[in-house]
């Protein structure tokens, strides 16, 4: 291993590729940093702030930072679970996530962070905001209670699918999925179930219409296995 | 399993309820199969509706399915809180408020309308509204919105296994911790 290409992670030698980002060199290494809002083959944008490690002494968004030989970065502590842990809570309060009632359940990255960091509870008081379900299109549907706001679909709809169809509005606790037609309904939109788009959602906000259930409860992707060990999925996803 | 372990010095006294729940975590621990005679012989039941006893005494742990959705529900919380040295959250509703939560964005007031005028087939000229009946609280709550708690056990409904370990970690003095297959929200 040529040490000009590796940098630390919790003392251990990580191997990168230039223009690598830490969190792409730890996933492709089998370093497993929880992140919300990355996803491979679209360019990160550091909204989620879960990634967040320590670099050479400094808070960074592991995936937006630039593997650099010889940084020093801790991921998993005590400490920086801690600050995750309080994220994914707060984002849990700020929607309206009711796992036992969405078909996302199993597939779902936001629970399966937070069954990985062991959240057992929201802790903070509710929002339960009263926000849209848009089921205006044929072959999916847009459930706004269930999003975090990682702009995903934002931007693969911009940069992949050159629809632009989706974008997010308002500022701070109002700020949400808006879509780009003149009555605001996904129906109204060119939006196709073979879009990047459609597949990208790191939560249950943008799903497929019927099959939904087509494999179980229970036999779904981080049913069996927690996310921090199915790093290769999360580095190969596709679609 | 237990066997191995120092059994503690006295049965442990626990009192359950559902309150915005739907039972199902009390089946959950029912479900429990072989391991409810082991847990038996670890603690005695007080205030439960497996033992039909209407008030809490003094407890060890009290024991509370469902969120809060009315003002009975939180007086029944306030009485577990007020008896209770430790209490523990058990499933959605009590976690997160659960399905009973899912109203939360429906005016009580359209609610109760929608139940009891519009529906078709429905005759009745009035809300009930008899003084034993508890008040609707605006929005369903989880527990902890209401007072303090010291445990959660997530899950639609926690798995009796779940509820199992988390009971004999704590019993024995362990820090109470489900392994990865035990915690779910689901």
């Amino acid at each position: 291993m040529n040490s000009e290409n590796t940098f630390i992670i919790d003392g251990m030698p990580i191997p990168f590729e230039p223009d690598q980002t830490v969190l792409q060199a730890a996933l492709k290494a089998g370093v497993f940093i929880p992140h919300l809002c990355f996803y491979p083959g679209l360019r990160p944008n550091g909204n989620c702030k879960l990634c967040t490690v320590i670099i050479n002494g400094r808070h960074t968004s592991a995936c937006t930072a630039l593997a650099r030989s010889g940084i020093e970065v801790e991921n998993n502590t005590p400490v920086l679970d801690d600050k995750r842990r309080l994220l994914l809570q707060m984002l849990f309060v700020e929607g309206n996530h009711f796992c036992p009632s969405c078909e996302k359940s199993g597939n779902c990255q936001l629970q399966a962070l937070a069954y990985d960091l062991e959240m057992m509870t929201p802790h903070f008081n509710h929002f339960f905001p009263s926000r849209k379900v848009d089921t205006s299109h044929p072959e999916a549907f847009l459930d706004l209670n269930r999003c975090v706001n990682c702009g995903l679909c934002v931007q693969a709809s911009r940069e992949v699918d050159k629809k632009n169809i989706f974008a997010l509005s308002g500022r701070g606790r109002a700020s949400h999925i808006v879509i780009n037609t003149p009555s605001g309904k996904l129906g109204d939109s060119d939006f196709a179930l073979s879009d990047k788009a459609a597949s990208v959602c790191p939560v249950g906000a943008i799903l497929p219409k019927r099959g939904s259930f087509a494999v179980p409860i229970g036999q779904r992707i981080y049913d069996k296995l927690p996310i921090s060990s199915q790093t290769e999925f999360l580095m190969t996803r596709k679609t | 399993m237990l066997s191995l372990q120092e059994t503690p010095e006295r049965k442990l006294r626990v009192a359950t309820v559902s309150l915005a729940g739907c039972f199902g975590c009390h089946m959950s621990f029912l479900d429990m199969d072989e391991n409810l005679l082991d847990l038996f012989e670890l603690v005695k039941f007080d205030r439960s509706p497996l033992t039909d006893i209407k008030h809490c005494g003094s407890c060890d742990i009290g024991f509370i399915e469902g969120g809060v959705c009315n003002s009975e529900n939180v007086h029944v919380l306030r009485e577990f809180r007020n008896n209770c040295r430790t209490l523990i959250a058990v499933g959605a509703c009590a976690v997160n408020g659960g399905l009973p939560a899912l109203r939360n964005q429906l005016d009580v007031r359209e609610v109760l309308r929608e139940v009891y005028f519009e529906q078709p087939g429905v005759v009745s000229s009035t809300i009930p509204n008899d003084i034993e009946l508890p008040l609707l609280l605006d929005k369903a709550r989880p527990i902890n919105e209401v007072v303090r708690v010291d445990y959660f056990i997530p899950g639609c409904p926690p798995s009796g296994d779940a509820i199992f370990k988390f009971l004999t970690d704590f019993i024995y003095g362990r820090t109470p911790r489900l392994d990865y297959p035990l915690i779910r929200f689901d």
